[in-house]
């Protein structure tokens, strides 16, 4: 049975105090219906219609035939006749199972209303008793709650002996320490928010608190899950007369039409099946209807679906990559684009971007979020997942060709698995919280350089003192919950050094963490690099940031590359609008604290719809109407650096205060 | 959940030993339930309304029987007196003796639970054995929106089985396989393939939950960031599967795990008796109708038992699969 405790979203002062609750419960039914209304909604209530249906008019329409003795057909099976045989007596078990209809429901919706009743009361006794007494009413309920209800119905079923009220009364109270559960919970979430605080301000009486306040709050998921309950009643109701416990010859329910019936299956199956088949169903329309309900009202989980149609075809609107410093670079990405599935089917965040990175170089790629960077640096790491989609007429690692392979050769996983670290974003979640570091790091070694766990082990300790982690053998013991912060992305920087890295790609290596340990991080990033001769690709939205740590700065916006250039230019000859508005939105020492922030006015663009000229054209002071509609092209002025404008380089106009006033928000 | 009010010294001891906290938490918790079981037990005869004897030999029987088993059973002692011989006695080993029979119930029990444990473990073995694999596989192949038939396929048919009650799926399976089939006997204990109905019929509902369960955690799993860093290291599907995802994802597993194998213990009851098999449930069952209150009474105060050991093993188990959760409690 699913437990059901969503509360209604945040119900304000106002909404009790205007006295709409009417209208609310109108609201509630209205969702209700709408539950109804989906395909398997529709089923349910159909099912539990018909159900409710057959227990009212059964007993009218075919009582007399259903207690009628044939004894010329004693103990038959199917016949014209009678359709499902007949029982013991001569009854026609057909009409039987029709008219029990109305013992079994009934019976099963008083036991429920006895459980919830009792729950209730047992559930806000906390609440009305205070915090002692109210303490040994929570302890009471978990230890019955630790027994099946099945156990507690034999229990009270032996209390109040067998026939029909001792086991109404046994499968409600059976039931009520679920609905006491169900209720402290309930009751809990609703009597912390404001408008029951503003009722004990008010100075109202607990009770009148519980009856007017939160009761009517609690109300809705209560009775979803009297309705799933109403499901389980039912079963369990069966059970106990089919063991005899229950309802008495020679009233009958469907529980105990299959305990006459399963005396006789060789004779006559049907005896027995179809009393069976008919709770199974009766116990669906409860159970269906009541779990319709409750993800309508409580679980809405968005459901994005993963469709993808073919990406359009790559347009080489870029210059290649220019200035390489070595003849051949680490890594060599041509026209890249990136196709993931948005809200609204796929987008392409990433759409033509070239790089390339020498041997031990540091290039860093900055943007504000969405404009592709970090999907950038998982699709040269080659972890974009189906359905996201990555295609480029280049994709170049050490030499080896990663886009028409995907990995799938088998050399390509050890090439990237031991010489491509990667250091994400946030290593509070990119590590395994289940396994020790130092295995986590071994892993690598142990998978493709073939060694055993003694010599990964040897290997990550290494990695971990190269990491500059202090006790390093004692650390490789630990999980990482025992790690600090700053620690853990030491331990993932050591894990992308596990292998013999020709480069490392981090993708915003100290986002997450604190000032002090940014730095820290930073340097060590740095060291590293300096020392094995491992090249970086640095993902920052910082622009100083990457300006300190890289030898180069690519500047991304909209999925495209607008400026390279090297980072000692990066304050001088920065040509591209939107690099010189992102390192004026920088705060420098010198800042005048009186003005308010630099910000980039305009919003960045949504990937969904990129603009068909440049797409910097509607945030950018010098834009005309020419950027507006052609795009430019990254080009290369011959030294090196490339820019993507139809203005680089041209003054800005001055911006005056109330122009930089607006919104937007800096990067 | 108090931790923002614990004193320092109180966290310091916690971070240095959090498994004393742990178990004197589990002890207290387990004898509480326990006394709070034997008391119920206890008073489950004294809540029956009029005089449990003679509810149980019959409005017939004569008088001085009644009385002469009354004072055999103490029921004329002062209710405190009964309640420390009850407990004494339950701690001699003295259990008592069935009214209809004479036998001892601790002889009763001695001869029925090794049938009923019997079934309940097969059928736990066989869930985990089939859940676990069926779970993680049904996770794999329909991850990122893919294999939808199968998805729906694997969804509707687990969602149907599970509302199947397990002594629903007895009765079924008694017909197909044994009336229509005739493959397996279809009630008793005696060859190894008598065992094959009641283990399927107590195992199939909680195989389907459990195997969904599994694959709902494994797609949540696999969507975790470690589980792209263990991608980025280029370990094969299979070692990304078993040995980073799955261990975060037994946790829930585990305890659902648990739960299943207590309401197992409930399942026993009606399936022996639809199976007419040997064990402690079709003799409650029985001693209920006969109102042979001794003998319900100590079958009672077993399944009790039993749940809470059940309880107390998942607990320990989970603590030990993942330490976090034993601190993160208290």
């Amino acid at each position: 049975m699913q437990v059901f405790t969503g509360v209604e979203r945040p119900e304000s002062l106002s909404r009790w105090r205007s006295g709409v609750r009417g209208r609310r419960w109108a609201a509630g039914l209205g969702r209700w219906g709408q539950a109804l209304r989906s395909p398997l909604g529709l089923v349910a209530a159909t099912l539990l219609g018909l159900v409710l249906l057959l227990a009212i008019v059964g007993p009218i329409l075919w009582g007399e035939r259903a207690d009628a003795i044939d004894t010329n057909a004693l103990s038959q099976g199917s016949s014209s006749e009678h359709w499902l045989g007949t029982d013991s007596l001569g009854r026609d078990i057909f009409y039987r199972v029709l008219v029990a209809t109305r013992l079994s429901v009934a019976l099963a919706l008083l036991a429920t209303a006895i459980g919830v009743a009792a729950g209730v009361l047992l559930g806000a006794a906390p609440w009305l008793l205070g915090r002692r007494a109210g303490r040994f009413a929570v302890a009471t309920i978990n230890v019955a709650v630790a027994f099946p209800a099945l156990l507690l119905v034999l229990f009270f079923a032996v209390i109040f002996g067998v026939g029909i009220r001792g086991a109404v009364l046994a499968v409600g109270l059976g039931m009520a320490p679920y609905y006491a559960r169900v209720t402290s919970t309930l009751v809990a979430g609703v009597s912390g928010r404001d408008f029951v605080a503003a009722a004990r301000t008010v100075g109202l009486g607990r009770t009148r608190i519980l009856l007017r306040h939160i009761l009517p709050n609690i109300g809705e998921p209560l009775i979803v899950n009297a309705t799933l309950g109403a499901g389980g009643a039912l079963l369990a109701f069966a059970g106990l007369s089919f063991l005899g416990l229950g309802v008495q010859a020679p009233s009958y329910d469907w529980g105990l039409l299959l305990n006459e019936g399963l005396n006789g299956i060789y004779v006559s199956p049907a005896g027995a099946l179809a009393p069976g088949v008919t709770i199974v169903l009766a116990g669906l329309a409860f159970n269906l209807t009541g779990e319709v309900v409750a993800k309508k009202v409580g679980l809405r989980t968005a459901n994005v679906r993963t469709a993808y149609s073919p990406v359009p075809p790559a347009t080489g609107d870029e210059a290649p990559a220019a200035g390489r410093p070595d003849p051949s670079p680490v890594l060599e990405v041509e026209d890249l684009h990136v196709t993931v599935t948005g809200p609204a089917g796929p987008v392409t965040p990433v759409r033509g971007v070239s790089f390339a990175i020498g041997r031990g170089e540091a290039v860093g790629l900055v943007g504000e979020s969405g404009s592709g960077k970090s999907l950038t640096a998982l699709a040269v790491a080659q972890l974009i997942e189906a359905p996201g989609r990555v295609d480029a007429r280049r994709l170049e690692f050490q030499g080896t060709d990663l886009v028409h392979t995907r990995g799938r050769a088998k050399g390509i996983g050890r090439l990237l698995g031991t010489s491509l670290g990667v250091v994400f974003q946030d290593p509070t979640t990119s590590l395994n919280p289940t396994m020790r570091i130092g295995r986590q790091l071994g892993e690598v070694v142990r998978r493709h350089l073939g060694k055993g766990w003694g010599e990964a082990r040897a290997r990550a300790v290494d990695r971990l003192r190269a990491a500059r982690v202090p006790a390093p053998e004692r650390r490789a013991h630990q999980y990482p919950h025992e790690f600090s912060g700053g620690m853990r992305q030491r331990a993932m920087i050591a894990m992308a050094m596990m292998g013999d890295p020709a480069l490392i790609v981090a993708d915003e290596p100290t986002t997450a963490l604190d000032v002090t340990v940014q730095r820290q991080v930073l340097r060590l990033l740095q060291e590293i690099r300096a020392e094995n001769h491992v090249a970086v690709l640095l993902i920052s939205h910082d622009i100083t940031v990457v300006g300190q740590v890289c030898d180069r700065v690519l500047v991304m916006y909209a999925g495209r590359v607008v400026e390279d250039l090297p980072s000692s230019e990066l304050r001088t000859a920065a040509r591209h609008p939107y690099t010189r508005a992102l390192l004026a939105a920088v705060p420098g020492m010198k800042a005048d604290r009186d003005r308010p922030l630099t910000i980039i006015p305009g919003r960045p663009v949504d990937p969904a719809h990129f603009p068909p000229g440049c797409a910097f054209a509607d945030r950018c002071p010098l834009a005309d109407d020419h950027c507006r509609a052609v795009d430019p092209a990254l080009t290369d002025d011959g030294s090196g650096r490339r820019v993507a404008c139809w203005h680089a380089g041209e003054p800005l106009p001055v911006v005056t205060e109330e122009d930089s006033v607006g919104v937007g928000e800096a990067s | 959940m108090t931790t923002a009010t614990a004193t320092p010294s109180a966290l310091r001891g916690a971070v240095e030993s959090p498994w004393v906290g742990f178990v004197l938490r589990r002890l207290r918790r387990l004898l509480v339930s326990l006394w709070v079981l034997v008391t119920a037990a206890f008073f489950m005869i004294h809540l029956i309304p009029g005089d449990p004897v003679r509810a149980s030999l019959g409005a017939t029987a004569p008088q001085e029987l009644v009385e002469a088993r009354r004072e055999a059973l103490g029921l004329n002692d002062p209710l405190w007196q009964q309640y420390t011989d009850y407990l004494r006695n339950l701690l001699t080993g003295d259990w008592g003796s069935s009214m209809t029979t004479d036998v001892a119930v601790s002889q009763i029990i001695a001869d029925r639970l090794p049938a009923t444990v019997e079934i309940a473990a097969y059928a736990f073995v066989v869930i985990m054995l089939v859940a676990l694999p069926v779970g993680v596989l049904m996770a794999a192949l329909t991850r990122g929106g893919r294999g939808r038939r199968t998805e729906l396929a694997f969804t509707s048919s687990s969602v149907v089985v599970a509302a199947i009650p397990d002594f629903l799926l007895a009765v079924g399976l008694v017909y197909t396989f044994g009336v229509s089939l005739g493959w397996v006997p279809v009630a008793g204990k005696s060859t190894v393939e008598s065992y094959i109905l009641p283990v399927l019929a107590l195992a199939l509902g909680p195989m389907a939950v459990l195997a969904r369960i599994v694959r709902v955690e494994m797609l949540t799993v696999l969507d975790a960031d470690y589980i792209r860093t263990a991608r980025a290291k280029r370990l094969p599907a299979r070692w990304i599967y078993l040995r980073h995802a799955l261990p975060n994802a037994i946790t829930t597993t585990l305890t659902v795990g648990g739960l299943l194998l207590g309401g197992l213990v409930a399942g026993t009851v009606l399936v022996e008796n639809v199976l007419a098999w040997p064990g402690l449930g079709s003799t409650i069952v029985s001693s209920i109708l006969s109102k042979d209150y001794p003998v319900v009474q100590g079958i009672v105060l077993v399944y009790g038992v039993g749940v809470l050991v059940i309880n107390l093993v998942v607990d320990v188990a989970l603590a030990l699969l993942d330490p976090r959760s034993a601190i993160r409690e208290s």
